[in-house]
């Protein structure tokens, strides 16, 4: 079980709890804005940007290489820029604040 | 006009897959407050499609790993989901449609969400084969993975070597199985992609094991003693203990037809994803829209296309004036391989492929109509991807010898034509 935080573009505050299955599903399942996830977690849409607070990069650990190409142009990405499709929900990851990040 | 108050409105939607679901909550966010109704035949909770033939038939995951939105997401957005009824005519004069149930349900507003249905090729013998299936839905991937579990021999041909039967074939051929795919004309992907990726995915897959054989067209199947014998037109037989389908589809215009609305190769729709009845729209595979940058009209097969034109036609419903400008965009999982495809290639005039240096296979091919960018085929190499994706968007004008110099990293300001 783990507890995971999103603040959303217009700063709202939602916490979940998952047990399995990753971040973004967790995140479309409760409807949470500005997380679509519209190719079902293969890192091929890009609709699942997020930034992992900078005190939490330790949970998350590092992008991998496609997740940094897909946001190499993204206007809104910067070094703590993840696809929360790639961030499988253990208990490692309870506690996490995730900044939803913005889109065109 | 719109009007502000849609309280008493009511919005059916026939098609709850990609299109008509990301619709209704689409609708719902821009602030309708009326009904959002939604028909679909399939029983199913609506999923994502996509996986079908990839990750989602070599796992042993249930639909629920794999569903567009929870069940709980249409009750909190008030979103009615009708799941296994079909919609079997619609009234365009009292606007109601009719349910296979016998049952009416009014509109005020009407999305045609219907997609498309495997085509099933009437090959003689056909309907008495054991174990044919195709792979669109849910239950399509449940009955695969039933006849393979039950089979002794797991000896699968896949008809059609288009993007669907191929992926079959790679999930197939993990599981385990012994898989050849028969493809009717020279090349498979003939119809969606150039040689130079049909060649790179007929050699992968030979790679991995999998026949694929061109040139072959079906025009019997035997049964006895529970095998498959299948027969070719140039005389060459395969027996299969499971047959898989994958020679395209058939849009689901039937609907649209019979109401009178205005067909081409699919319901036509205006950049609002309007038909020719104000009160209708259309929206996923079934249309037939006006691509502004590609400046002609398609009709896409594509999550792309039905989540965009899904948010178009949510909008142009709550009264705002959109226009769907989209670059579509595909992808397809096979092996270890992750193709991304941006643009439409059709009449390009010169290709560019450019292979990264450096371990495993990871290129990029660039199609180009003179100097202007129509599309790239990525291959492991999102960076591609994603760089194609901006040039097309901007419509720039990229400098191809530095394009093909693989010296040169692909970085946007790295490739752009140096003016003097």
């Amino acid at each position: 079980m783990a507890k995971i935080t999103f603040i959303t573009t217009d700063d709202k505050t939602i916490t979940l709890e998952g047990t399995t299955g990753s971040v973004m599903q967790l995140a479309v399942d409760n409807s949470v804005p500005g997380i679509d996830g519209d190719c079902g977690g293969v890192c091929s849409c890009a609709t699942c940007h997020v930034h992992v607070d900078p005190d939490h990069l330790e949970k998350t650990g590092e992008a991998s290489e496609i997740e940094e190409d897909m946001l190499d142009l993204n206007d809104y990405s910067n070094e703590r820029s993840r696809l929360c499709c790639q961030l499988e929900i253990t208990e490692k990851l309870d506690g996490l604040v995730l900044q939803v990040a913005e889109s065109d | 006009m719109e009007t502000n108050n849609t309280k008493d409105h009511i919005c059916v939607v026939i098609g709850a897959s990609h299109a008509g679901v990301n619709f209704a909550f689409s609708l719902r966010k821009e602030g309708w407050e009326g009904d959002i109704i939604l028909f679909d035949k399939d029983p199913e909770l609506p999923y994502h499609r996509p996986p079908l033939s990839k990750a989602y038939l070599t796992s042993e995951d249930g639909i629920e790993a794999n569903l567009l939105k929870s069940a709980d997401s249409y009750k909190n957005e008030n979103i009615n989901l009708n799941l296994g009824l079909t919609v079997s005519a619609i009234n365009r004069n009292d606007k109601t449609v009719v349910l296979s149930d016998g049952n009416m349900q009014k509109y005020d507003k009407l999305v045609l969400a219907t997609g498309a249905r495997p085509l099933i090729p009437p090959i003689p013998g056909i309907d008495n084969a054991r174990h044919v299936y195709p792979l669109r839905t849910a239950n399509d991937v449940e009955n695969i993975r039933h006849a393979y579990r039950a089979s002794s021999n797991k000896r699968i041909v896949v008809i059609g070597g288009g993007y669907i039967g191929l992926e079959t074939a790679a999930s197939l051929k993990k599981m385990g199985g012994i898989v050849t795919v028969l493809e009717r004309e020279e090349r498979i992907l003939a119809r969606v992609t150039t040689p130079e990726m049909s060649s790179f995915f007929k050699q992968l897959h030979a790679t991995n094991g999998v026949d694929i054989l061109t040139g072959k067209n079906v025009v019997g199947i035997k049964t006895e003693d529970h095998v498959n014998t299948i027969i070719c037109e140039d005389g060459a037989t395969f027996e299969a203990d499971i047959i898989v389908v994958g020679v395209g589809i058939k849009v689901n215009l039937e609907l649209a037809k019979e109401a009178g609305l205005h067909i081409e190769n699919g319901i036509a729709v205006d950049e609002t994803a309007c038909t020719n009845d104000e009160n209708i729209y259309a929206i996923g595979d079934c249309t037939y829209h006006y691509n502004p940058r590609y400046k002609r009209r398609i009709r896409l097969e594509s999550v792309q296309n039905a989540v965009d034109q899904a948010k178009v036609a949510a909008a142009a419903i709550s009264g705002k004036k959109p226009t769907y400008n989209s670059i579509p965009w595909f992808w397809s999982d096979q092996y270890d391989v992750k193709l991304q495809m941006v643009g439409l290639s059709e009449g390009y005039t010169s290709i560019l492929q450019r292979e990264e240096p450096g371990e495993g296979v990871k290129f990029s091919i660039w199609y180009f109509k003179d100097d202007e960018l129509l599309a790239v085929d990525a291959v492991n190499n999102a960076k591609a991807y994603v760089l194609g994706t901006k040039f097309i968007k901007d419509a720039t004008t990229i400098d191809k010898s530095k394009l093909a110099d693989i010296t040169i990293p692909l970085k946007p300001k790295n490739l752009l034509v140096e003016t003097v």
